[in-house]
């Protein structure tokens, strides 16, 4: 496969020869490519692609599923996380994930945040509040809590909670961000926030975000892939996925003419 | 010269309404029967009941034929037992239903157990009486108060096990996979996150179990029997309101049907309390 990899970057994560099967249905076939650290790569492809799987796989999430194998290397920081003995626990605390809808757990807007920390540390109290503040600060949320921190989560709006979820995620100080269609359930003014958010992390953390909309992967990614049908269509910097693309079929998807 | 057309949206839309009309008509009529008969059950209850809601029935025990007395030893022993009954099956229920919601829903295990469970749920509560009867008290040579425990016990356990079952399924799939994405433990992720999320449909299922078995009768009339005394000692036969209910009811002794409605008028206050409850609980998630 004649897929660009940007190789000038150095890779956080490099998956190499990743095949993933539902049972029998092989869902990714033969995917090599590499995602850069400190920049934001965009996954993009219709439903079924296989976007959302390759996501999955970055943080075992797939292994809740007993039905769901991944086959081939994932190497973060060039140590294979499929292979790894390491509790998943660990990976989870490196690599993580924020969802499509917003899922706040049944607690304080505090404890959201909290409740990811003392899985990892046990901080004191003014520990604690620091963080929570840093992490909301982090996601653009703090002046919207700051005054309402014991609030359930879900009393928030939909933007609010997303952006809850991603200083949930960012609170345990991860390397990786896996970002699953933030902004699907999401009206333009949030999704904006959190585009402005995801541009903002890139300069800490390495960030995947899986997108159903071009133009967000073109406003706030460096580098895409486009998926089709299981197999990795094509990879390069954004800039070149959309203004040259050298696969006829990107092109199609991007300028509409798909299907 | 022009006919008069009518719109055929029109003439379905008509059809349509008249339709719902009857549909809505026909439900208020099931409403109102179903509503008559609970009310009239009330009002009946409260007419014959509530002139035994006087002191004595709460201090004084179940008397001999025409003298007087009260439901002391009654109460205390429906309270106790029910109280018991509820503190053994809740923890047994919960901890199966987690089971079968979180760890195995498609095992073998978790559909034998769901079936039997069904059986268990729907087995009349005679069976259950004779059952313990059977393995406890034939085999202890006395009825007692523990014997009455467990059977009240087998039956909150199927109540229990299948909503909390229910309960859980009903957590979206998305905050259990979020809460394994901060690299939670799963022990951690259904005490903290999922039970937490269904805690008020949990406790709605415990209340509904508690007023199910403060008004069964058979199970313990074949375990606890009764007693005229007070007694706090589970080993010997104990005294409830549902067993002293029926026994007084029977009589043709005028104070002890007196009694016997008095009870009756406990009862259902109390399970009338807490299906309220309930429905409060179940409404502040």
């Amino acid at each position: 496969m004649e897929t660009l990899a940007p190789t000038a970057e150095k890779a956080k994560i490099a998956v190499k020869d990743l095949n993933f099967y539902y049972g029998k249905f092989h869902a990714l076939k033969g995917i090599n490519l590499n995602i850069p650290e400190n920049k934001v790569t965009a996954f993009i492809g219709p439903s079924g692609c296989g976007k959302s799987t390759l996501l999955r796989v970055f943080n075992r999430m797939f292994e809740l599923y007993p039905e769901q194998r991944a086959e081939g290397q994932i190497l973060l920081d060039g140590e294979d996380l499929l292979k790894s003995r390491k509790d998943v626990a660990i990976l989870r605390a490196k690599v993580g994930m924020v969802f499509q809808k917003p899922t706040p757990f049944p607690m304080s807007i505090y404890d959201n945040i909290a409740f990811g920390v003392k899985l990892f540390e046990n901080l004191g109290a003014t520990d604690m509040d620091e963080r929570v503040e840093w992490a909301l600060r982090k996601a653009a949320l703090w002046g919207e809590v700051r005054d309402k921190l014991r609030q359930q989560g879900a009393s928030l709006s939909g933007g609010q909670q997303q952006r809850l979820c991603i200083a949930r995620g960012i609170a345990i100080k991860p390397e990786v961000l896996l970002l699953d269609e933030p902004c699907s359930a999401l009206d333009p003014i949030s999704t904006g926030k959190i585009e402005e958010l995801i541009v903002e992390l890139k300069r800490d953390y390495t960030v995947a975000i899986v997108t159903h909309n071009m133009q967000q992967a073109a406003r706030c990614s460096d580098y895409t892939a486009y998926m089709y049908l299981g197999d990795l269509i094509e990879f390069g910097s954004t800039e070149q996925i959309f203004f040259k693309p050298t696969r006829r079929e990107t092109e199609d998807y991007i300028t509409g003419r798909f299907g | 010269m022009n006919a008069v057309t009518i719109d055929p949206r029109e003439k379905k839309f008509a059809h349509r309404k008249r339709v719902n009309q009857i549909a809505v008509g026909l439900s208020l009529a099931a409403m109102a029967f179903g509503l008559f008969w609970l009310a009239w059950i009330l009002v009946e209850t409260i007419r014959l009941g509530i002139s035994g809601m006087v002191l004595a029935t709460f201090t004084q025990m179940t008397p001999p034929p025409n003298e007087a007395g009260g439901l002391a030893n009654a109460i205390y022993g429906s309270f106790l037992m029910v109280m018991l009954a509820t503190l053994v099956g809740t923890p047994i229920g919960i901890m199966a239903g987690i089971y079968l919601a979180e760890y195995e829903p498609n095992g073998w295990l978790a559909s034998v157990t769901r079936f039997v469970n069904d059986i268990l749920l729907s087995a009349p509560s005679i069976v259950i009486g004779l059952f313990i009867y059977a393995v406890v008290v034939a085999r202890f040579k006395t009825f007692s108060g523990w014997a009455g425990v467990l059977a009240l016990a087998l039956i909150v356990i199927p109540v229990v096990i299948r909503t909390t079952e229910n309960m859980l399924q009903l957590v979206p799939t998305a905050l259990r996979e979020a809460a394994y994405a901060l690299g939670t433990p799963k022990w951690k992720v259904i005490l903290s996150i999922t039970m937490k999320a269904a805690r008020a449909g949990v406790i709605t299922g415990v209340l509904l179990a508690v007023a199910r078995i403060a008004g069964e009768t058979a199970p313990l009339l074949f375990t606890a029997l009764s007693n005229q005394f007070w007694t706090s000692n589970l080993g010997e036969p104990m005294a409830s309101l549902p067993v002293t209910i029926f026994k007084f009811a029977m009589s043709p002794y005028e104070n002890w049907q007196q009694l016997a409605w008095a009870g009756v008028f406990l009862i259902t206050l109390a399970v009338l309390g807490l299906n309220i409850l309930a429905r409060v609980l179940s409404r502040h998630k």
